[in-house]
């Protein structure tokens, strides 16, 4: 890696050789980062607990005689909507990342409010999502997994919010240092996450009762 | 440069030299701040460590005290020395206590102490979220024994399956309780994981190439991973749980569309691989204590390797083997049959390497290996048995017997106790800087073999003649009054076992620390160090050369320099080839770790009264997120002077 194209003083010291690792860098982005490697454990877990609620809502409609039950379809207008909010918002979130990797301060802390902008939008239609899937949590057994599986990705939308506004507030107002642009970089990965696991999320609650 | 002496950057002493104001430096900022606050804020991950451990093994004797009352209203027919109630909650309580804040959680707390110092580095990563994954278990292990105390411990097994666990049939907040309990425990073990994962892949020495990492690292490496697919499937399942007990879903009710058996599903698609969670990590424990007992490093290294991944993937395809019993299809059984018969593969293969090991090294007959002897022999009967309950015929007729609880208990405690007392053994002096006394540790290793045998092998016996478990009591005449009895002698001569050994820690406190660093002769890096290591773990990070590093000739020919001594500054290296990338400066010690797993208990605990303790209970846990983020200006100072642009 980048470690062997620099200088390492190799000097003897009685009997012990010093490899001198001062000269290297104190952050880098991706793989190099310790914070990738947070970032995609969260990933993982997370992503495993959406597929076993996805594969726990087909595994409910196998073992029901009709599906959705005693239900209507969900409506699919805010959902749809939502889904391009999420999709446009991949914009200011690539924009955001760009500029942490150009260590461009004022552009990060600007496509950073932007992307909480989109996030505030998409968790506002959220509610009327709720309001649109025509059965409560506590009709049936339909009723409660499509509901897990929207609170599921909710509760998401709002810790990726949260993290926004406190990243925002620090690339304003906070103390500063150059390392913090890789937990931009890694920030606008996890919102690349969020938005991609909703894809499949989408799918499974508003066009699989319509198969 | 680096000749001896002192060296600076900036305003910074550098690490590298052996100069005593180098070393006082990093001591000095390695440590944990002092007086209360400063232990509540304590991050070392030695601290942590040793805490969780002491947690686990106190959850471990209380468990252990439900076990022997178990045992006492067994001891003869018609008892009733306690109620059905009183002893449903007893099983519940010792099933639950040992899987889910004992076997598990040791495994990563002895991880926690032990990763660092055998890859060469002064810290875990993410030292701060380790830290509130340990409050975050110690909360949630106290609100299971402290509901038990107050008379609403959970009774419904430690797996308790629906309905009988759903609101119907469980009124009351004893399952609620078990439930929040799991996620306690389950975010806890997740978060433990990330930290060891990346502190693994990314923190070991230079030169430790994977190809060089100790087996114990591989196989904690290997847990890990698991822990990120097998734990999400038990929290959705216990949600789901708490949801249908608290808000009325129906994910478990038949009469509203739900299915009892997706209880099932979930829990053990968790709970199998949680069976390899705690049989892996062991494995790497044997590894250790093998190669330092014959002298010799483990044969086969690549074939023990292959043979810990692959027994991590087969174990994700066992879980319906528990299910046996269900109306699933007879196909599908019949695959789960072979994947089950087939992990015994992997399993063989490391049998066969320590063998080998023990057949071409010098063996020292020491404490640790006795233990691990034991294991050989008592793992291999539990592996029999388990192998038996494989074959979907066999397992109809013995299913929820004794035969179970006698195959479970062979498995776990040869797998995971006898392995774990032996490296409480093994790695004591590291730990504490006291030997553990050799005379004592054999008589706590024999009471506890032939205790043992005498407590689970009658209930071999006991299942197959129809003694289903989780019986409150018997009539007389039943023909199983000897075998119980026997058995519980073999529970009390368990508990004096456990007893020596707590015996033994008092007695080698009641000295002087003065363990020598390597009283074994041991392999690896560890071992290189003082006991206890200082603060800061290692005067000089290491260059590794080989698989058994304390045993190459010149283990200090090579040592790292330049990082800064007065500030928290960690290595950094690459994923595969352990090449030195960066130097990047880690998190002082702070509170609000501790803060936010009060913040965290609070929602939590709240929930099962209400559930807008989900909202109202969010809002302190983000606020003491976001501070416990937000960055200090005095560190912010100190990373900016160290700063180096990629």
């Amino acid at each position: 890696m980048s470690a062997e194209s620099k200088d390492q003083a190799t000097l003897p010291d009685e009997a012990t050789t010093v490899l001198d690792v001062r000269h290297l860098p104190t952050f880098a982005f991706g793989p190099r980062s310790i914070m990738w490697w947070s970032t995609m454990g969260l990933i993982l877990i997370e992503s495993t607990v959406f597929a076993i609620s996805i594969v726990s809502y087909f595994y409910l409609r196998s073992v029901a005689s009709a599906w959705p039950i005693n239900a209507a379809q969900p409506d699919l207008l805010w959902g749809t909507v939502n889904t391009g909010i999420m999709v446009l918002s991949l914009l200011p979130n690539q924009l955001a990342k760009n500029a942490s990797e150009r260590k461009d301060r004022q552009a990060c802390a600007i496509w950073m409010t932007a992307c909480l902008l989109c996030a505030i939008a998409f968790l506002v239609v959220r509610g009327f999502e709720f309001a649109t899937l025509r059965v409560n949590w506590d009709t049936n057994a339909y009723g409660s997994i499509v509901w897990l599986l929207l609170g599921l990705h909710t509760t998401h939308l709002i810790t990726d919010a949260l993290d926004s506004a406190v990243l925002a507030a620090l690339l304003f107002v906070g103390p500063f240092e150059p390392k913090r642009f890789v937990d931009v970089n890694e920030s606008g990965m996890y919102w690349y996450f969020v938005v991609i696991a909703w894809i499949p999320i989408y799918g499974t609650i508003y066009w699989a009762p319509r198969l | 440069m680096m000749p001896d002496g002192v060296h600076r950057h900036g305003d910074h002493l550098l690490d590298g030299g052996l100069d005593q104001a180098v070393v006082n430096a990093l001591a000095r900022t390695w440590s944990d701040p002092p007086s209360w606050t400063g232990a509540l804020s304590a991050i070392n991950h030695k601290t942590v460590s040793r805490r969780f451990m002491v947690t686990t093994f106190v959850f471990f004797l209380l468990a252990g005290l439900f076990a022997l009352a178990i045992r006492l209203q067994l001891a003869r027919p018609d008892n009733h020395l306690f109620d059905p109630d009183l002893y449903n909650q007893l099983f519940t309580m010792h099933g639950t206590a040992m899987m889910f804040l004992f076997a598990v959680p040791v495994m990563q707390a002895v991880a926690l102490y032990l990763v660092p110092l055998m890859i060469g580095t002064r810290s875990v990563a993410f030292p701060r979220m380790n830290a509130y994954a340990y409050w975050v278990f110690l909360f949630g292990g106290l609100l299971l024994f402290g509901a038990f105390a107050v008379g609403s411990g959970p009774n419904t097994g430690w797996f308790s399956y629906v309905p009988l666990s759903g609101p119907d049939y469980s009124p009351g907040k004893g399952v609620d309780i078990w439930a929040q309990m799991i996620t306690f425990t389950e975010l806890s073990s997740l978060l433990v994981a990330i930290v060891l994962i990346t502190t693994i892949l990314k923190m070991r020495a230079p030169g430790m190439t994977l190809s060089r990492m100790p087996l114990f690292v591989w196989a904690t490496l290997v847990t890990q991973f698991m822990v990120l697919f097998a734990m999400p499937a038990v929290m959705f399942g216990s949600t789901a749980l708490i949801l249908d007990r608290l808000v009325g879903t129906h994910f478990y009710n038949p009469a509203n569309g739900g299915d009892v058996l997706l209880w099932q599903h979930v829990f053990w698609f968790f709970g199998h691989p949680e069976v390899y969670l705690i049989f892996i990590p062991p494995l790497g424990f044997i590894s250790s204590i093998i190669a330092t007992f014959t002298g010799r490093p483990i044969f086969g290294y690549p074939a023990m390797v292959m043979a810990l991944i692959v027994t991590a993937f087969l174990a994700f395809g066992l879980w319906v083997h528990h299910m046996f019993a269900t109306n699933i299809p007879e196909l599908g059984k019949s695959f789960f049959t072979a994947a089950s018969l087939m992990i015994a593969i992997p399993s063989g293969i490391q049998i066969f390497c320590w063998l080998a090991t023990l057949c071409t090294g010098r063996i020292v007959l020491r404490t640790p290996m006795y233990f691990v002897l034991a294991f050989f022999f008592i793992l291999v009967l539990g592996g029999l048995t388990g192998v038996m309950l494989g074959s979907v015929s066999l397992d109809l007729q013995v299913h929820d017997t004794y035969f179970v609880v006698a195959h479970l208990h062979y498995v776990l405690l040869g797998g995971a106790v006898f392995p774990l007392f032996g490296a409480f053994f093994f790695w004591f002096p590291k730990f504490t800087g006291r030997m553990l006394n050799e005379r004592l540790g054999l008589w706590q290793f024999w009471l506890f073999f032939v205790g043992f045998n005498v407590a689970f092998f009658p209930m071999h016996w006991l299942g197959l003649h129809g003694m289903p478990r989780r019986v409150w009591t018997y009539p007389a005449g039943m023909g199983w009054e000897t075998m119980n009895f026997v058995a519980t002698i073999g529970a009390f001569t368990i508990g004096l076992s456990v007893l020596l050994f707590l015996i033994n820690v008092v007695l080698a406190y009641r000295h002087l620390p003065g363990a020598p660093s390597d009283p074994w002769n041991a392999d690896g890096l560890e071992w290189t160090i003082p006991s206890p290591p200082p603060p800061h773990n290692f005067d000089r990070l290491p260059v590794v050369r080989s698989r058994s590093p304390a045993w190459e000739e010149n283990t200090s020919a090579t040592a790292i320099g330049g990082l800064a001594a007065d500030a928290r500054e960690v290595l950094i290296t690459s994923a595969v080839e352990a090449k030195p990338d960066l130097r990047v400066l880690f998190p002082t010690s702070s509170i609000w770790p501790f803060i936010s797993a009060v913040a965290t208990t609070v929602l939590f605990i709240g929930s099962i009264y209400t559930p807008w303790a989900v909202v109202w209970g969010s809002i302190p846990v983000s606020i003491a997120v976001a501070v416990w983020f937000w960055p200090d200006k005095n560190d912010t100072q100190t990373a900016l002077s160290l700063e180096r642009h990629p």
